[in-house]
């Protein structure tokens, strides 16, 4: 079984709710697709080739100051628990893990794991450089990411064409390669129904959403990540800085939704958000989408203090260990899906009651 | 509405005119649109084989063009299209016009303003390659017990480090 203590902070840093916005905005991601010159893309290398990028890499690792003291995992040698639970930790992509329907992990798959950077090797990319920061800060996130790019780059030749841009397998990475995201909780946007207006301001100005896991993932409890649409045709700088002072204006708008919902429906919430803490306190059996919407709620009640004591970062582990790989990880065995809603309960009883002061 | 010139027939065509500085609508009926030289969709005359053999034309082309492969990993525009994905960096000077096109459908621009990118000079990376390739000869060498082999590449590794 995978030994998370050897993780640079557990890979978890993100969650201890520091940055900005924190009780909106949960993280700020920012990663950029880069390919080795000379080899064919991941998805068409010969595992040879993947290989050979892999040992490269790991060549100039100790030279990458950004990566110092990284860990190197072999993400095709590892069992499917342990890597799901690495995505669970939004460590390594549904792709990488392998976790794509009829899309078996690829050999010379791995993931080098720093404090605040990681690089994802033979994803669909060889290379794609990835931070993740607690709140919204896609300034520092931009700048993490851009220094861990250009030592990267002097050591290691990128596919670079002057008219296109960084060259990607998928021709919508192409350019600067970037993706930026946020994951907002935006409960208020959904209760007052502001949210579809929200969703769709956001697709005209070069924007898109998706669920708590990027591409291909539903919304749940709430939550969604925002992103840039669009790679090519403009800078870096201008990317960011859009999806800077877009995620700026939704949070205003949603603590605005926040006030309007207090104001107008006061006890209606108040009993709602209440009822959904009373569930996650007392229940003995709890689904994992179940568990995210209560936990939206609670989110919510601590957002608008009406549960005191209760810290935004305990909420954010609540959110990674009560997926079913970090119970079975916890438990030490494989669960299935009724023992797994039984083992989620305890544990968020458990841990909501420790933060209580309780007893479970 | 009948026609602005005969008054006789049903308008068929708004010609906009320009006539002495001066902006002039006219609703006319096909025959006199035709009078004046303007062609309506119904009066053109009609050439199903012409047709016919444009889209055989057409389509021959596009089937010409996908079957166009990358020199470097031999990825085709047609397993392109069914994957969305390319095979190398060389299918972008490939399949250049089409993606092209494909670019600036997706992204509103063909063109890369971002950063720069300054590639590590080849010197330094012929070392990098020729150690790898020497430690990859190394571990070979011990795998198969030919010790002596493996000192001396172990030497040559030492040299160029």
């Amino acid at each position: 079984m995978l030994d998370l203590a050897l993780l640079p902070d557990g890979g978890l840093s993100w969650l201890d709710a520091s940055g900005e916005s924190s009780n909106v905005v949960l993280s700020t991601r920012l990663r950029l697709a880069r390919n080795v010159e000379g080899y064919a893309f991941a998805p068409r290398a010969r595992e040879g080739e993947r290989l050979r990028v892999l040992a490269q890499l790991c060549e100039v690792l100790p030279q990458v100051p950004s990566l110092a003291g990284a860990a190197v995992i072999q993400v095709d040698t590892l069992p499917a628990d342990d890597r799901l639970l690495l995505h669970e930790r939004h460590l390594v992509s549904k792709e990488l893990a392998g976790l794509e329907q009829n899309q078996p992990v690829r050999p010379g798959a791995a993931v080098i794991l720093a404090t605040g950077a990681s690089v994802m090797v033979n994803e669909e990319d060889h290379l794609r450089l990835q931070t993740l920061q607690s709140g919204c800060d896609v300034r520092a996130a931009q700048e993490t990411i851009s220094r861990l790019d250009r030592e990267l780059g002097e050591k290691v030749p990128y596919s670079f064409h002057p008219e296109f841009g960084y060259l990607t397998a998928c021709p919508t990475n192409v350019g600067t390669g970037l993706r930026a995201s946020v994951l907002i909780h935006l409960p208020g946007l959904v209760l007052t129904k502001e949210i579809g207006r929200v969703l769709a301001g956001l697709q005209q100005m070069g924007l898109t959403y998706r669920g708590l896991y990027g591409e291909g993932s539903e919304v749940v409890g709430n939550f969604f990540q925002i992103s840039n649409q669009t790679t090519l045709g403009r800078s870096e700088d201008e990317l960011v800085e859009q999806l800077d002072r877009v995620v700026r204006h939704v949070v205003e708008r949603e603590e605005e939704a926040r006030r309007v919902l207090l104001r107008d429906a006061g006890y209606i919430i108040e009993d709602k958000l209440w009822r959904a803490y009373g569930t996650l306190r007392h229940a003995r059996s709890l689904s994992f989408d179940e568990t995210m919407n209560l936990l939206s709620g609670v989110r919510l009640a601590v957002g608008l203090k009406l549960i005191q004591g209760l810290s935004v970062y305990t909420l954010n582990k609540l959110l990674i260990y009560s997926q079913l790989a970090h119970l079975a990880h916890l438990e030490g065995r494989a669960l299935t899906d009724s023992e797994a809603n039984q083992v989620r309960a305890t544990y968020v009883r458990r841990t909501l009651a420790d933060e209580a002061g309780t007893a479970a | 509405m009948l026609c602005d010139q005969c008054k006789e027939r049903d308008v068929a065509v708004l010609l906009t005119t320009i006539e002495d500085n001066a902006v002039r609508q006219l609703h006319l009926c096909e025959k006199c649109a035709a009078e004046r030289g303007v062609e309506t969709p119904t009066a053109m005359p009609k050439h199903p084989m012409g047709d016919f053999l444009q889209a055989v034309q057409e389509q021959s082309l596009v089937l010409q063009e996908d079957a166009v492969r990358c020199a470097f990993c031999s990825t085709s525009l047609r397993e392109f299209r069914a994957s969305g994905r390319l095979g190398c960096a060389h299918c972008y000077g490939a399949f250049e016009r089409s993606l092209r096109e494909l670019l600036r459908r997706v992204h509103g621009s063909a063109r890369h303003v971002g950063s720069t990118y300054h590639p590590p000079s080849p010197a330094s990376l012929q070392k990098r390659t020729t150690l790898l390739e020497l430690r990859d000869r190394l571990r070979r060498a011990v795998e198969t017990e030919q010790f002596e082999l493996a000192a001396s590449i172990r030497d040559q590794i030492r040299v160029i480090e």
